[in-house]
């Protein structure tokens, strides 16, 4: 894994120093809120409905034992008890103190974490393909070009002010994990004919108010580039982005409304003027990088009739088995997803202890490491099959063997309105009666593949609009309302859903789901095709009728 | 009408109301209930003196009603702020609330 050197280390170290004192002259009444409110947002601070929020990155979503340990340690010392895993590989805590927070960063940066660069108008903490270095259909691990964009875009002085912020994501397997498309730059780990690795390029996806799937402007772009045509992307963008208007900031707008050629060539352009420059990634740059993401030194394939034998006899574990593990490519073993949506429970919540008890496993049986995922759920990303019984049975005991991965109940919900001071209405109370609703193992494993996003305003941070199931709170007279959308998808073939028709009431949002799933499962053909698949082939008209009647 | 005025501390966040003499509280029911268009100027005013002295962050003012003789938001989420999270009742105000009950 990326160990700091001295560079990240002094830089981390140096911005804890100026944080603290940036918060004491806050304090003291040198700094307004108007001067600090920006400084606190760069160090990951906001401020919520009951209390400030510190959004900690977890780059690329990979992180060790010890770390986990750490944010157990904040979350009992300095917060409530918990934490809140996001769609952006990020953990929040929502109960901190101003005054603490200096403490908090600087017990961060000891296990070498930090909250840069998870607010603001800059490039945010770039995310990666939960299953990194473990898939077996990987192409090369993501987190090294994840890790080379983060060093050269830290503090980058051109791109700190940019238009608006600026979010990066990258997947290292043709089957897209980290939702490329939906992303300001998204890039797909490729070969081309010769073996070469490079990039599958796209730009300009997006999610808010004005939902867009990104355009690809490269079907290959040479790993040695990546910075270079990069740059020039940001160039372009922080050349003709808009400033005059907040709704209009993102590339996605600049895309839209410039047209896909014309930026194309923009962008070719500016890359043509630097390509070959010093941007040029040297291959021993990407090896020496690569290094630190070197597999962990794996074990012979234990006895995997302990694996079978656990099917057979253990409760509960086929279906575990079944849903939460993800093929690897090192033989014998797996990598292991630890469902942070037990049935009615706060999608992505996790006690302090629980995020002991992922840590301790990591440890004993995980090679020490740990992934979040975008899903908000957590990884295991090597594990031994021969070791999953015993991994199983310790996580049912802290109530962490939901087998739910990919199923109906494994719900995206943004904070909504139970904290988040821009929502318009709840999503987590929402989610939990949803996966309530279709809570038992039957139930779920009848219905098959299904993603429900929820999120609390217009904003989609819970990422509705590519749900299969997309739901939006909004607020009418007063009062909580939901709009449901079909057929969204963020994968590689990802699409924005669409309005089905007169949003629901907080009562009667559960039902409206379940008249959706229960139409799917009457009009698809076996339980093959997937609630995606299928209503790519019918369209909207049996859900809508469905819920609406003829109309 | 039926307004008071609310902020959040500036030193922990703590979601707080203007009370009787100028004293931010942290329960509801002991707000300063403001029935005309000059008492809430002047409590807005008094609010933004606090912030001025690094007291609060974020002064404004939200409509309340009074229901079975308790202090309410008129507004969701004001009531929600006033709470704690609707589905974690151990959080926030109304936790201290129960714990006081019992
Ligand atoms: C609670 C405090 C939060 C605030 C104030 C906040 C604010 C915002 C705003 C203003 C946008 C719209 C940006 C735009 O369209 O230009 C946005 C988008 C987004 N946020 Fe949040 N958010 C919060 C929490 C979260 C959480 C908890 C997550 C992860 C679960 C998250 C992930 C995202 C994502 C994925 C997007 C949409 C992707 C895109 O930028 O196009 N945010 N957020
Ligand atoms: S979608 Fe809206 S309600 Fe949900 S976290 Fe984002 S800003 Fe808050």
């Amino acid at each position: 894994m990326y160990r700091y050197d001295e560079f990240d280390r002094e830089f981390v170290l140096a911005r804890v120093a100026q944080f603290s004192d940036q918060v004491r002259r806050r304090l003291a009444g040198d700094l307004t809120e108007e001067q600090f409110k920006p400084l606190r947002l760069m160090n990951g601070l906001y401020l919520q409905l009951h209390a400030y929020m510190l959004r900690v990155a977890v780059p690329y979503g990979t992180m060790n034992a010890v770390q986990m340990r750490k944010l157990a340690h904040i979350a009992r010392k300095y917060d409530r008890g918990y934490g809140h895993f996001t769609t952006r590989q990020n953990i929040q805590f929502n109960w901190p103190r101003l005054d603490e927070t200096p403490e908090i960063l600087s017990e961060l940066a000891e296990v070498e974490m930090h909250a840069i660069q998870t607010s603001g108008n800059c490039i945010r903490n770039v995310t990666a393909d939960h299953f990194a270095g473990a898939a077996a259909d990987e192409i090369a691990d993501p987190r090294v070009y994840a890790e080379i964009l983060r060093q050269w875009s830290s503090l980058h002085p051109e791109f700190s002010f940019l238009p608006r912020k600026f979010k990066i994501a990258i997947t290292g397997a043709p089957h897209d994990r980290a939702a490329v498309q939906v992303h300001d730059i998204g890039l797909q780990l490729a070969r081309n004919e010769n073996g070469e690795t490079g990039f599958i390029v796209y730009v300009g996806g997006g999610l808010g108010r004005t939902p867009m799937v990104g355009r690809k402007v490269r079907d290959f772009l040479p790993e040695a580039d990546l910075l270079a045509y990069t740059e020039a992307i940001l160039r372009v963008y922080n050349l003709y982005g808009r400033r005059d208007n907040k709704y209009k900031a993102r590339i996605k707008i600049l895309v839209h409304e410039t047209g896909l050629e014309e930026l194309k060539a923009d962008i070719e352009r500016e890359f043509e003027a630097i390509r070959g420059g010093i941007l040029t990634l040297p291959k021993d740059e990407v090896d020496r990088i690569e290094a630190y993401f070197a597999a962990p030194a794996f074990k012979v394939p234990g006895d995997e009739r302990l694996f079978d034998a656990a099917i057979e006899t253990m409760p509960g574990f086929a279906d575990f088995a079944r849903q939460n593990l993800n093929a690897h490519r090192q033989p014998g073993y797996t990598s292991l997803t630890i469902s942070l949506k037990p049935i009615g429970g706060a999608p992505g919540d996790a006690s302090a202890e629980q995020m002991e008890v992922v840590a301790d496993l990591a440890e004993k049986y995980g090679h020490n490491e740990i992934r979040v995922s975008h899903e908000q759920n957590l990884v295991l990303p090597h594990v031994l099959k021969s070791d999953v019984p015993a991994v199983y049975q310790v996580l049912k005991e802290h109530g962490l063997a939901e087998a739910n991965a990919g199923l109906v109940t494994d719900i995206i919900a943004c904070p909504g309105m139970d904290y988040c001071a821009l929502a318009t209405a709840r999503s987590i109370p929402v989610a939990q009666r949803i996966s309530e609703r279709f809570g038992t193992p039957e139930r779920q494993k009848e219905i098959g593949d299904l993603k429900i996003k929820i999120s609390g305003c217009i904003n989609a941070c819970g990422h509705h609009h590519v749900g299969h199931i997309g739901i939006l709170g909004v607020e009418k007279k007063g009062k909580e309302f939901y709009q449901i959308t079909l057929g969204g998808s963020a994968d590689e073939k990802s699409s924005i859903g669409e309005i089905v028709g007169r949003g629901f009431s907080y009562e009667e949002v559960v039902d409206a789901v379940e008249t959706v799933v229960d139409t799917y499962l009457n009009i698809r053909n076996g339980e093959e095709e997937d609630f995606l698949q299928a209503y790519r082939r019918v369209g909207e008209a049996p859900f809508k009728e469905a819920l609406y009647g003829t109309q | 009408m039926m307004k008071v005025v609310t902020a959040n501390r500036l030193f922990d966040g703590e979601v707080v109301w203007l009370g009787a003499g100028g004293r931010w509280v942290e329960d509801l029911g002991e707000a300063h209930v403001l029935e005309t268009k000059e008492a809430e100027a002047a409590a807005l005013e008094e609010g933004a003196a606090s912030a001025d002295r690094q007291e609060v962050v974020d002064v404004y003012s939200i409509d309340v009603t009074v229901e079975e003789g308790m202090l309410i938001p008129v507004r969701f989420r004001e009531q929600i702020r006033a709470a704690g999270p609707t589905m974690r009742l151990d959080l926030g105000k109304q936790a201290r609330r129960r714990e006081n009950a019992a």
